[in-house]
């Protein structure tokens, strides 16, 4: 019997960026964008659920993120996470990979015991791969990152293979770790149907509190009340909540700031077109002898 | 204590320096002349001694080793603790790291530890006086890196706190040896083993020499999505087999699974500065740009005669890959052979 807590993030779609997405401060105004379920997250979660197919236990997932994120916290549910917990407050705004890791390992302690914490190795959104061997540094916990596949967990230790420049190791580490996982590590399970009709409804408090405005019959006390009795509420960890030294939070608590933002203009035209034809090639080539190419 | 260290975090790899820090050496070394300061490379491994005294060809005044046998493969443990104590200890103003595996697993372990400021995967790094917020801070790091799908090129800084760390790509720094190398200075600096350094074993390690070498590659032929599939990548293999050249591609190409990661320029892959260089089906993001920019001589082929890859290149050709391969390669041995 294991525990599991496993980091997500919903993450923009940078492959798919439409419209004025930075704002002028240099920071990203992400309801432009189309969030999606960052996909190493995704995979991250896969390992969890593996991990208590095989040995039993329990999967916790959590987020970090505005409240639009308890969308991917659902996902979660629908893949087979026992217990999401969103962490929001505005308070967290405009953090970064320190600032984020600080209020995730609060979170973690939150919490509580935990065998294994697992997370993507980075998010497409900064692809940094910091927070987390951040967050792993601030728990006080050994860390694997770009893991590639679990050989085993056997008195108390893990056994892994993990990619490292020019190949992979195989190493044992003993629990409580933080692993961040690799994309081609396990192919994440299809959501299954009966887990979206019963979760479908989940709710954190916000979204509840955005169903009974401006109607006068929907009380929010009630309602969470009836969410949490039908299992289908969505738990939300404030800075609050956590205890959190608010210094170390959002933009106050985060060292790196963006100074400069420069939108890229891509022009096109090349200095010499070149005809794609037998002559142009002909063409071509003389010139790359002529440049001392060939 | 000097306050203006410049510190690079000296990798390697059973005994073997990885190329990246002494790229690394060379910019630092560039960093802590502007700023006046002295650059110290940062050694940790098991019988390195050799590695310490090679820093010096690259501009390092000070190597600070430290040398044992259980530090012989890099663990995150007690890497960790090492840099943390010594940073602690020393309070340096810039710390590089290389992104490799073993640098993206250190580098936040210590910037949580020490609460420093980190950016990851920098193509370009400077020293500035910046005015930020009404206030005026000297000598900064600019830490300048394309952002959020290539749609700007963002520069970072940490203004409030002292320590500046970033990770760089092996390729995107020049290596310069010096004409002259420093005299060498080697401080060592003792490690005692404890408890929770031991809590992960490395059980076995596979590296093979890498086969492919893009960076030392004169000649590159990369496909990108626009390619559409793996057996048209083929037509790249072909061409780069008759002019004698490196296949690689785009990370778009790679995500696709057209081609292995291994072979992946731009941002978060090689950077490479061939003579020549032929970009088929890539649109030419900045990401892509930023690792290939700097070759001599540029080739795009395109479908699409507004891809920004044109932008960047010498030579553009507006055309189906399928059509325009073939007749390179026949023109070229016609020509040439």
């Amino acid at each position: 019997m294991f525990k599991s807590i496993v980091l997500v993030k919903q993450v923009p779609d940078t492959a798919n960026i439409t419209g004025k997405v930075m704002k002028d401060d240099g920071t990203v105004n992400r309801s432009m964008l189309p969030a999606i379920f960052n996909y190493e997250d995704k995979v991250a979660l896969e390992f969890a659920l593996q991990i208590k197919d095989t040995y039993g236990g329990k999967v916790i997932a959590i987020t970090m993120g505005p409240a639009r994120a308890a969308d991917i916290l659902r996902e979660c549910l629908f893949m087979g996470a026992d217990e999401v917990y969103a962490i929001s407050d505005r308070k967290f705004a405009g953090a970064d990979t320190l600032a984020t890791s600080y209020v995730l390992s609060e979170a973690i302690k939150k919490i509580g015991d935990y065998d294994f914490i697992f997370a993507g190795r980075q998010a497409i959104d900064g692809d940094t791969a910091q927070v987390g061997p951040q967050t792993a540094e601030k728990l006080e916990i050994p860390q694997i990152t770009y893991a590639e596949e679990i050989l085993g967990i056997k008195d108390g230790k893990i056994k892994i293979k993990k990619k490292i420049d020019g190949g992979y190791e195989i190493v044992q580490c003993k629990m409580p770790v933080l692993i961040t996982v690799l994309k081609g590590a396990a192919e994440p399970r299809p959501f299954q149907a009966k887990r979206i009709m019963a979760y479908k409804g989940a709710k954190t408090l916000t979204e509840l509190e955005k169903l009974t405005e401006g109607n006068s019959l929907l009380y929010v006390d009630t309602m969470k009340h009836e969410y949490e009795e039908r299992n289908l509420f969505i738990e939300t960890y404030s800075a609050d909540d956590l205890k959190v030294d608010e210094s170390r939070c959002g933009i106050k608590g985060s060292p790196t700031k963006v100074h400069k933002v420069e939108s890229v203009v891509l022009s096109g035209g090349s200095k010499e077109l070149i005809e794609p034809t037998r002559d142009g090639m002909g063409i071509l080539i003389d010139k790359l002898l002529e440049d001392r190419i060939f | 204590m000097h306050k203006n260290e410049v510190w690079v975090f000296v990798e390697q790899r059973n005994g073997k320096p990885a190329d990246v820090s002494f790229e690394l050496l060379s910019k630092g070394r560039k960093l802590a002349d502007s700023m006046k300061g002295v650059l110290k490379a940062i050694v940790i491994g098991h019988d390195v001694k050799g590695i310490a005294t090679e820093t010096f060809k690259y501009g390092a005044n000070e190597a600070i080793l430290v040398d044992h046998p259980d530090l012989k493969l890099f663990r995150t443990m007690p890497y960790t603790r090492i840099m943390n104590d010594l940073i602690k200890q020393h309070n340096p103003r810039i710390i590089l790291f290389g992104a490799t595996v073993y640098g993206r697993d250190l580098a936040p372990r210590v910037a949580s530890n020490t609460k420093s400021g980190l950016t990851a995967d920098c193509t370009d790094l400077k020293i500035s006086d910046v005015k930020y917020l009404g206030k005026d801070y000297p000598q900064l790091l600019l830490q300048i890196r394309p952002a959020f799908g290539g749609n700007i090129v963002a520069t970072i800084i940490t203004p409030d706190v002292h320590v500046q760390m970033a990770t760089v790509r092996e390729g995107v720094m020049e290596m310069h040896p010096c004409e002259k190398p420093f005299p060498v200075k080697i401080t060592e600096v003792a490690y005692k083993p404890i408890d929770i350094d031991g809590i992960l074993e490395v059980i076995e390690q596979h590296v093979e020499e890498s086969k492919v070498n893009l960076k030392g590659a004169p000649i590159i032929v990369a496909g990108g999505y626009g390619l559409g599939s793996k057996e048209n990548f083929k037509l790249l293999h072909d061409l780069a087999h008759v002019i004698g050249g490196e296949v690689a591609g785009s990370r778009a190409a790679v995500d696709a699974g057209f081609i292995g990661s291994e072979r992946q320029v731009g941002q978060t892959g090689v950077t490479v500065r061939p003579k020549l260089y032929i970009a088929v089906g890539i649109s030419g993001a900045i990401q892509h740009r930023a690792g290939m920019q700097e070759a001599k001589k540029i080739i795009a082929i395109n479908t699409d005669p507004d891809a920004p890859i044109f932008g960047v290149s010498h030579y553009g050709i507006v055309g189906d890959a399928a059509q325009v391969i073939p007749l390179l390669i026949e023109t070229y041995k016609h020509k040439l052979k």
